[in-house]
């Protein structure tokens, strides 16, 4: 085949993709808005296993706190986007007396920043372990940020412990509040369907990231020190500095997807972001292909999708069967993600897509 | 007398109550092949840990091109100019070959995040000359046909190549090779020997740690031989070959036998 012909079918597949990716959300509202609603959370989840897929899958480093990242990102939007500083502090009710209405074009690079450099605090110590011991550090960080939420709110009220942060403004772009159906050059589009082309957006930004950070100078230097520290050392890489990026940048993925969940629920309380959490998202970048970002991909999104499909499905299919619901869904899930995962390991320790040369 | 390009003087080294390396000095001069040997666990590859910073010595001074430093990080004494190979290869064993050599590169390029992920004009043309330097450096080793290879597969032979095109593209001043011949069969070895004298034909001095004498007797100016971590003898190979103490080392004393 020619190289234009070549060329011409890529453009094609590229603008199939598009209009498929465009009209997922109009197809899923037709069987209901909730298949909408997982679609966003789905693509959340993609952006924080692209994020972790940074530390895990290029530099090789096991992290099992990321969801922190994701805590960080999300208070941040929380705090800077609700009544809650302003009620709970009079010199910031005295210098916004109109409350806090930042722009999105701020939340967004300020969630990741913040996030950011959460993540660079979190690296610092770590640096010189791996493999368990670095695991073992990175769980008791996310727990240690998780319970700072929960007891922060006394002496002074900073994240209002348990019950979370209320009335978080939704995202506004333009002057169109993301809150109920706009019309949209005569078309009815409703609040849903913007976060989805919104979360969308900034998957394809990060996807579109990652995979040059892989291809470029400084993804060989992650590989290198993934494959081996000590010869990545000896051929001039600053180790410490690489590690550092790579928890940093992973680390802004997540607080980006964090700053979106807050927007997207309106509500965040630190019962989101438990150890559970981010054992799933470590799930999702193994099950797909550690290093490999399509297979990342695909892992977060089996494995977001998956236990909605569950709780959709095997209740009716329940009562239909034995009329009545034999075995909750929950119970359900739990067990075939288990068992899912010992298969994976077993038959495919790569993971489900894995890069191959 | 010449500057040396790279001393290192009164090297020690002990790791709990053994000396491993016990008041070592040598020296390379631009140009020259210094062949350091000596019998198994005698402080060789301790001395290049040293060398190149990945131990902190327990005393020692070090001078490359004139100037003293501080063998602290490996990462800095690489980005000097002193680039080096291992005994027990070291590749990135997921990277191609040409993406092993590429790494190599790291410190002659300088392009980061920003670069990266906006694809600038800069990093573009970095990124073809990486590739560019990366592929002659295989070649200059004779292993070109082999750059998609994954390092991993590559016979033994090519990957001892390999790891010394991944040296050579730091464009060291003074390479440091642990063993390059081990394992290598005679043919290999020869082909060795011949890219052993290219190098410093074009003007990289060598450091070489071999067991191979007769490879060692043949292409080093100097050598230094070594047992239980001291100097035992010093010279040109037909000297050190004369030694008693050096006989004695590796063909054991009468009082052993």
């Amino acid at each position: 085949m020619s190289k234009l012909a070549q060329r011409h079918q890529q453009v094609i597949g590229f603008l199939l993709l598009a209009v498929a990716l465009a009209a997922l959300p109009w197809v899923a509202g037709l069987i209901g808005n909730s298949w909408v609603r997982i679609l966003n959370i789905a693509l959340l989840y993609v952006m924080l296993a692209l994020g972790l897929n940074i530390v895990v899958g290029f530099a090789g480093l096991l992290d099992l706190g990321y969801i922190a990242f994701y805590a960080v990102g999300a208070y941040v939007y929380g705090l800077l986007a609700s009544p809650h500083l302003t009620d709970n502090f009079e010199t910031i009710a005295t210098l916004f007396p109109d409350g806090l209405h930042l722009s999105i074009w701020l939340m967004i690079p300020l969630g990741a920043l913040i996030a950011a450099l959460f993540g660079v605090l979190l690296g610092a110590p770590t640096l010189r372990l791996r493999g368990d011991y670095l695991a073992i550090v990175t769980l008791g960080f996310g727990e240690i940020i998780r319970l700072f939420l929960n007891n922060l709110n006394a002496p002074v009220n900073i994240t209002n412990g348990p019950q979370g942060i209320n009335m978080i403004e939704p995202v506004q772009i333009a002057g169109v509040r993301f809150s109920r159906t706009v019309d949209l050059f005569g078309v009815e589009v409703p609040a849903l369907h913007l976060y989805y082309y919104l979360f969308l957006a900034l998957t394809l930004f990060i996807i579109v990231v990652c995979m040059r950070l892989q291809n470029s100078r400084i993804g060989r230097a992650w590989t290198a020190i993934r494959d081996d520290e000590i010869a990545a050392k000896s051929m001039g890489i600053n180790t410490r500095n690489m590690k550092l990026l790579a928890f940093a940048l992973g680390a802004s993925f997540g607080g980006v997807a964090g700053a979106m969940f807050s927007a997207f629920q309106g509500f965040v309380s630190p019962e989101s972001f438990g150890l559970m959490e981010s054992i799933i998202v470590l799930c999702m970048v193994v099950l797909g292909g550690m290093g490999h970002i399509p297979g990342v991909i695909l892992g977060a999104l089996l494995l977001a999708g998956f236990p909605e499909m569950l709780r959709q499905v095997v209740t009716p299919v329940q009562e239909f069967l034995f009329g009545s619901v034999l075995v909750d869904a929950e119970i359900l899930r739990s067990l075939i993600y288990g068992l899912t995962m010992v298969l994976v390991m077993l038959y495919r320790p790569a993971g489900l897509w894995p890069k191959h040369k | 007398m010449n500057i040396p390009l790279f001393s290192a003087t009164h090297l020690k080294k002990s790791f709990g109550g053994i000396t491993a390396v016990d008041d070592v000095s040598l020296s390379v001069q631009p140009g020259q092949v210094v062949g350091l040997i000596g019998p198994n666990g005698a402080g060789k590859t301790t001395c290049f840990n040293l060398i190149t910073g990945l131990y902190a010595p327990d005393e020692g001074q070090f001078e490359f091109k004139g100037k003293t430093y501080k063998p602290a990080s490996p990462h800095r004494v690489a980005q000097m100019g002193l680039a080096r190979t291992f005994q027990n290869i070291r590749l990135f064993k997921s990277m191609t070959a040409l993406e092993n050599v590429a790494v190599g590169m790291h410190g002659k390029t300088r392009q980061g995040v920003l670069g990266a992920v906006l694809r600038t004009p800069a990093q573009r043309r970095e990124e073809k000359r990486v590739h560019q330097q990366a592929l002659k450096w295989l070649d200059y080793v004779g292993i070109g046909a082999y750059s998609n290879h994954l390092a991993g597969q590559l016979s033994y032979g090519d990957q001892r190549r390999l790891e010394i095109a991944r040296a050579l593209a730091s464009e060291p001043a003074l390479l440091a090779l642990d063993e390059p011949a081990a394992g290598m069969n005679a043919t290999e070895k020869l082909k060795l020997r011949e890219l052993l004298l290219r190098i410093r034909q074009d003007g990289t001095s060598i450091l070489l740690i071999e067991h191979d004498v007769k490879l060692v007797m043949g292409i080093c100016d100097e050598v230094i031989v070594l047992d239980y971590g001291k100097v035992i003898a010093q010279g040109t190979s037909t000297q050190v070959q004369q030694s008693p103490a050096v006989i004695e080392a590796y063909l054991g004393g009468l009082h052993h036998g």
